[in-house]
């Protein structure tokens, strides 16, 4: 919509309560969605939802729950190479309320609280998906308090039965869940309850785009804007087709009742560890929640570590700044590495050197983000650039000998360092990382003192 | 669904087919793909992606102690090793000259003529053929193992920069295909298939492994890599059309989460568990951006993507 086209909904009284001078003025900012329309406080609702449904991205972002939302969909592009992934997918786990309820605490408890350290980032779970697998309305609400009361993550409703579905609402929906599903059976009654509960709803069709396309037109011209779709995909790696079939649809061809993040299951058929192989084609492409049948930190650190990798911004490399690290409080006779400032390269050795308790000073160089063979295969990791940054962060005043450990990879600039810098003892250290420990306690000390 | 109109791209090009073995020996083709992994509805996926397991000349140092111990005695023996892989199902055997690495037993043209004609006739499939990667030392030997294996249509590698016109010359004499290794560029992997093509050896008789990062150090940089050459050449580059070939076990169990048991956090989960998974999340979102070829090394992994190929092309 242009900045003329939103004026025409405006009040159009310039009364400037959101901050522009005039409505024309405030137009043209949300055309360039610099603003949101909501700034507007006399605006109509009916007015409302047709500039957002215009200006809305080709795939809505929504959120789900309260505290640590799942936020998800807004993506732009289909490989990721092109610009970004901007919303890493929610991994749930599935619980049934068929399931013994203290089994369902300590599992609760335990995902909530489950993390990894990695790159400096804590990666975690992002909530349940809890299924009325009894059929019975009870069951399905206390499970639905139970673990509402020992988590802070989103939560999923999963029934098909509308009473079912607003028992456990009325005790739960502050929580802000998802509910889960409207069909083409029950959709009137879940399409009003996600209207009276404020909740997002997912549309579920199994019969194909068009089928799924129309019965999202229905429950979205009743007014539910937070929609998921299930497209019913198979649990194999044909489900591709049909979720990039969706992403084409909604990217592509800006078609808005497709412009919505997908739920998929790739626990329903298949063993913990093809779970995990489908859950991770999921993860590349385009799922927004993934349902996991299983919560194994084995198969579970994978995938967090997978999502990560996609999402992450390929324009630009994380990196450390360049300098002198001090690990586990050196001193002037304690060991000097050097490595590149790829975040990646630096977390490795620098987690390595704390779990190996032994004070050392890391020296990271400036390589734009490059690890240790790219780096040194790009001529940014050479003996001339390794000396310069010695010097430039002045390590000679700092430690009282003259010893260096270079990465095993790059043995082969061993003498040209030695040129560069007269004096000083070059030592080859480790090729990977984690044998640094052994290098420092075995080696290095041996070697000095020649 | 049609009335939806489900936008359908029409690529222009397709993946250049690739054939191994045959002459006697069971045939792998690989490549041939005219549209992105997986999306059968837009054009045609004649063959599957290879599975090709990982033999090495000699017992590994520095492989850990369970996927050894997943393979057993024949660890130690290169050719009861490669006949247990063709019964855990691989397609193709890589045969890795680990002992002729200079430092590492320096074996040379001898060693490795034997162990592959050994090789070649205890199995019945395709074999590729990878060196040392230092270059003098390949000349040598894979040149030697280029001559023994003449008319089995192996592959060899690694054909770089360096050394490509060393490896052409043979594979063009002998009737193989080169494996080309580039470091993790479109461009630069462009600019070596473009310096084959230019010394004769047709496309046909090329892989090319763009450099495999591993789950957690590089992956989404190989990802990117190889969807880019996929698109380039769908889209008509005729310089991107090789397969890709990616040598997934080497990386993955070189990392520490498929190698440390002890002093790690409880949430990394079981060592045996983690450290599959991490080899088969690497290899199945490799084939989602577009390999044609997997190297593995665990029969676990060989065992669960072949599973997931498999269960895709029964719908």
């Amino acid at each position: 919509m242009t900045g003329i086209e939103i004026y025409k909904y405006l009040p159009k009284t310039n009364c400037k309560k959101c901050g522009f001078p005039t409505c024309l003025a405030f137009a043209m900012k949300v055309a360039q969605k610099q603003v949101d329309i909501s700034l507007c406080p006399e605006l109509s609702e009916e007015s409302r939802r047709i500039i957002e449904a215009a200006s809305r991205p080709p795939i809505k972002l929504i959120s789900i729950g309260k505290h640590r939302k799942i936020e998800i969909g807004n993506e732009t592009v289909l490989f990721r190479h092109e610009k970004t992934f901007y919303h890493q997918p929610g991994l749930v786990v599935r619980i049934r309320d068929t399931q013994q309820l203290d089994d369902v605490i300590s599992l609760v408890k335990g995902i909530s609280d489950y993390s990894i350290e990695r790159v400096g980032l804590k990666l975690s779970l992002n909530g349940f998906a809890l299924e009325n697998e009894s059929r019975n309305a009870d069951d399905f609400t206390k499970l639905a308090e139970m673990v509402s009361s020992n988590t802070d993550l989103p939560l999923v409703l999963m029934s098909s039965e509308p009473t079912v579905m607003k028992s456990a609402l009325g005790k739960i929906a502050q929580d802000r869940p998802l509910i889960y599903a409207a069909d083409k059976d029950n959709w009137r009654e879940m399409t009003q309850l996600a209207l009276n509960y404020q909740c997002p709803l997912t549309v579920f069709e199994p019969q194909g785009l068009s089928q799924l396309a129309e019965l999202v037109e229905l429950v979205s011209q009743r007014g539910v804007e937070d929609i998921i779709l299930d497209p019913g995909i198979p649990c194999s790696s044909n489900s591709v087709d049909t979720l990039t079939q969706l992403r084409r649809m909604a990217i592509k061809s800006s078609y808005k009742s497709l412009g919505y993040p997908i739920i998929t299951f790739p626990g329903s058929a298949a063993s913990l560890k093809e779970e995990a192989m489908l859950a991770a084609l999921h993860i590349t492409k385009y799922a927004g929640i993934i349902v996991l049948d299983h919560f194994s930190p084995g198969t579970i650190y994978p995938l967090l570590t997978l999502r990560l990798n996609i999402y992450t911004d390929p324009q630009k490399p994380i990196q450390v700044t360049a300098g002198v690290y001090p690990i586990n409080d050196p001193q002037e006779t304690s060991p000097l590495a050097v490595t590149t400032d790829f975040s990646l390269t630096y977390f490795s050795i620098a987690g390595e050197l704390q779990s190996s308790a032994f004070p050392c000073w890391l020296l990271v160089c400036d390589t734009g983000g490059l690890s240790v063979l790219t780096a040194w295969a790009a001529g940014k990791f050479t003996a001339a650039r390794i000396a310069k940054t010695i010097k430039q962060f002045d390590i000679a005043n700092n430690i009282n000998h003259r010893s260096i450990i270079i990465p095993g990879y790059v043995a082969v600039i061993k003498g040209e360092l030695e040129e560069e810098l007269p004096g000083w003892k070059i030592m080859v250290g480790p090729r990977e990382a984690m044998d640094i420990g052994n290098y420092l306690k075995w080696k290095w000390q041996a070697e000095v003192s020649h | 669904m049609s009335h939806l109109g489900i936008p359908v791209e029409k690529w222009v090009g397709k993946v250049q087919e690739v054939k191994l073995g045959g002459n006697g020996r069971k045939s792998v083709v690989v490549g041939g793909e005219s549209t992105l992994p997986f999306l059968h509805f837009e054009g045609s996926i004649p063959n599957r992606p290879a599975i090709a397991v990982e033999v090495q000349d000699k017992e590994p140092t520095d492989w850990p102690l369970q996927l050894l111990s997943a393979w057993g005695d024949v660890v130690k023996e290169p050719v009861s090793w490669a006949r247990k892989a063709v019964e855990y199902g691989a397609d193709i055997i890589v045969l890795r000259l680990r002992s002729a690495h200079p430092e590492q037993g320096n074996s040379g043209a001898k060693e490795a003529e034997q162990v592959v004609a050994e090789i070649l006739s205890a199995i019945d499939i395709p074999l590729i053929i990878l060196g040392t990667d230092v270059v003098e030392k390949d000349n040598e030997v894979l040149l030697a193992a280029s001559e023994i294996a003449r008319g089995q249509r192996v592959a060899l590698g690694n054909c770089i920069d360096k050394n490509y016109r060393a490896i052409a010359a043979s594979c063009l004499a002998n009737g193989h295909v080169a494996v080309a290794k580039t470091p993790n560029d479109v461009n630069l992997a462009k600019q070596l298939n473009i310096l084959l093509h230019e010394v004769g050896l047709p496309l046909n008789s090329v892989l090319h492994d763009p450099t495999t990062g591993s789950l957690g150090y590089g992956l989404e940089y190989t990802y990117s890599v190889i969807e880019r050459l996929k698109l380039a050449c769908l889209t008509g580059d005729e310089m991107t059309v090789t397969p890709i070939i990616c040598t997934i076990g080497e990386e993955s169990w070189r990392q520490k989460e498929s190698r440390a048991t002890e002093g790690i956090p409880p949430s990394w989960g079981a060592h045996e568990e983690r450290a599959i998974t991490w080899e088969s999340l690497t290899a199945i979102t490799l084939i989602t951006a577009g390999s044609n070829v997997v190297v593995l090394r665990h029969p676990r992994t060989v065992e669960l993507i072949k599973h997931v190929l498999e269960e895709g092309k029964r719908h």
